[in-house]
């Protein structure tokens, strides 16, 4: 559509500009409240200039913890929601990837019931079945532990699904190529489908591991050891403290440090994850 | 080197669809077969068959004598070519060609040499490193006769491969892969529905239809004596002319040309079998047309013309001419006028006979 407009791209961009604006704004308040001490921000004058104790406050909240509170460092927090993600993205990818392969390529009784099986859980998130899910979950013994963190999320219904699509579209003769070259089935999938699946998989990557990276009931409800606790819990309990004042600079440091790890990923892996989103070749 | 035999092979789906009608063919060491057949015919599945893509549900297929029914596609030695190539996308030319060779356990030096080999017969050599989707269709192509090449099965199978070029590049690669096989004197059965390709490729064709074979020969002996109005039709371009031998006008002029037994119903006669003329026609036939339409296509001129007598219909069937319709082909481009009449006359040689079902052939 060509539209012959009088200020140009002008107005576009103006819309654009107050919408970075909208969704940056809050995120920078949290950068400038993380530098400054805890009784500027407490006296409710907001500054929107830096200040000067943003090397203390990133000190204490990654590494000491400030004392005042039961407290742990952040830095342990950000290594167990890190494990957490990276086990609930890399096993919904395995578990998914080998479901749909099954389903796609190979004909089995009751075929169609395992998917269409698989496809109703999607109607049973965490939050559904958090009570039976607890209950095994603590029968197992993997309260605070990082299996019973990360198992209990990694069956996902979406990336089989996923998946399933994706490999619906890889031609059948190439499948039968693969035969006639002398290829089993899993020499199939590691030498041909995997590869094939490169793109999709990242692309899937970034939206698990931010999906992993943001669990919040789940943690809350299995970790009781302050060790075993993860970022976004951390942040809660930061400013859920009783007979102190809430110490608005960790909390907001803590928030800006667990934006950071999902902002990686994604700028990381940005142009795997455009390509998987948009790529047809074949 | 092999020869392919196939004894009574029939295959019927789980639903009941009988998809092969029991089917035997003998396939010589080092022939090349074409299986020719309009869409729906079972030509593919016969092949699929043949590679052990599809199950078999009676008969023997023998390759080498060997029976193969139950034995793996892989454990076949045979190799296919595919219409979409089928090349594995994210693997380099070379990779491709090498795959089945390395899941083989060959050894690399080996691998080198028949990769480097088949590179140099297919002039793939500078793109060897290159991924499949940087090549032209015609590339393509080559790549996946590579991988069948390197392979040194003991036979080749190539289900429409031509079907995806342009038809400049086909004909190209029509060339080559006959020169190919020739080389190679590797035993090849060969798919398409295109009866020109047929034609020009094989030492065997099997024109199959709905299931069955309709004939088996040399593609010149089908050509010239086809045994039903089904190969008639379907091979040559236009298709053969086939009258109703019931018209009084041919019944007549037929009365000097040879006893009508009783089951005879069709006449056939090739577009480029007749020749205009006012001359009389020695034990031949003439007919009488007006011209409808005419194709210059340059050498060649076409001319359809209708038979006097005869109301104008439409065809049955796709590819067959409508009733009264009559096609003649001449050489040039001088050609009469629309609406001119003309007499078109064929000898007596060149009439084709057939059962008035169109299923058998009659000598003459």
């Amino acid at each position: 559509m060509v539209e012959h407009r009088r200020f140009g791209n002008l107005l576009p961009h103006l819309v654009l500009l107050a919408g970075v604006a909208i969704v940056a704004f809050p995120v920078y308040l949290a950068i400038i409240a993380s530098t400054h001490d805890n009784t500027v921000i407490a006296n409710g004058q907001m500054p929107l200039y830096p200040g000067t104790h943003a090397i203390e406050t990133y000190w204490n909240t990654i590494v000491s913890g400030t004392g005042r509170t039961t407290r742990a460092p952040v830095g342990g927090m950000m290594l167990n929601s890190l494990i957490m993600a990276l086990g609930i993205a890399a096993g919904k990818i395995a578990i998914s990837i080998i479901s749909a392969y099954a389903i796609v390529f190979f004909s089995f009784p009751f075929r169609m019931t395992a998917f269409w099986t698989i496809f109703i859980t999607l109607m049973l998130p965490v939050e559904v079945r958090i009570f039976p899910t607890y209950k095994i979950t603590s029968d197992l013994s993997m309260l605070d532990s990082y299996s019973g963190l990360i198992l209990p999320l990694i069956a996902s219904a979406t990336a089989t699904l996923l998946f399933r699509q994706f490999f619906m579209t890889v031609p059948k003769e190439l499948v039968e190529a693969s035969k006639i070259d002398g290829a089993g089935p899993i020499r199939f999938f590691w030498d041909t489908l995997l590869p094939l699946s490169v793109t999709n998989i990242a692309a899937l990557f970034v939206i698990l591991f931010i999906y992993g990276w943001n669990q919040y009931l789940w943690p809350l409800l299995i970790t009781t050891r302050d060790d075993m606790q993860t970022i976004v819990i951390g942040i809660k309990k930061i400013i859920d403290v009783h007979d102190a004042l809430t110490e608005w600079q960790v909390a907001m440091a803590t928030a800006v440090l667990a934006m950071l790890p999902p902002v990686a990923v994604v700028v990381l892996m940005q142009r795997l994850f455009v390509k998987g989103l948009i790529e047809t070749e074949k | 080197m092999a020869s392919v035999t196939l004894r009574d092979v029939s295959k019927t789906y789980p639903g009941g669809f009988e998809a092969i009608k029991g089917i035997s063919l003998e396939v010589g060491d080092g022939q090349f077969c074409v299986l020719v057949g309009p869409s729906g015919c079972g030509k593919s599945t016969l092949l699929r068959m043949v590679a052990g893509l599809e199950t078999i549900t009676g008969g023997d297929i023998d390759i080498g004598g060997r029976i193969v029914n139950q034995i793996e596609p892989a454990e076949r030695d045979i190799a296919m070519v595919f219409q979409n190539y089928a090349l594995y996308p994210h693997m380099s030319v070379y990779n491709n060609m090498a795959y089945g060779l390395r899941n083989r356990g060959m050894g690399e030096p080996e691998i080198d040499t028949r990769v480097q080999e088949a590179a140099r017969i297919l002039e793939l050599g500078a793109m060897l490193e290159r991924k499949p989707g940087q090549l032209s269709g015609g590339q393509r192509q080559r790549v996946a006769m590579g991988r069948a090449i390197v392979r040194q099965p003991k036979v080749f199978l190539f289900d429409e491969p031509l079907s995806n070029l342009d038809a400049k590049l086909r004909i190209a690669m029509r060339v080559e892969i006959r020169k190919l096989q020739r080389r190679l004197k590797t035993t090849s059965i060969y798919v398409t529905h295109d009866q020109l390709e047929a034609m020009t490729l094989g030492d065997i064709l099997v024109v199959m239809n709905g299931g069955r074979v309709e004939q088996i020969g040399n593609p010149l002996e089908i050509y010239q004596k086809p045994a039903t109005t089904f190969v008639a039709s379907f091979i040559g371009a236009p298709p053969m002319n086939l009258l109703p031998l019931r018209s009084d006008e041919i019944k007549s002029q037929f009365a000097g040309v040879s006893r009508v037994t009783g089951d005879a119903g069709l006449l056939g006669i090739r577009p480029e079998d007749f020749v205009i003329s006012s001359d009389g026609v020695a034990g031949g036939i003439a007919l009488g047309l007006t011209v409808e339409a005419i194709e210059r296509v340059g050498a060649e001129t076409f001319i359809y013309g209708s038979r006097q007598h005869e109301g104008q219909g439409i065809a049955a069937n796709p590819g067959e001419l409508p009733p009264g319709e009559v096609i003649v082909r001449i050489p040039g481009a001088i050609a009469p006028a629309i609406g001119e009449r003309i007499r078109a006359i064929a000898p007596r040689e060149k009439l084709h006979l057939f059962s008035a079902d169109g299923r058998k052939r009659i000598d003459l």
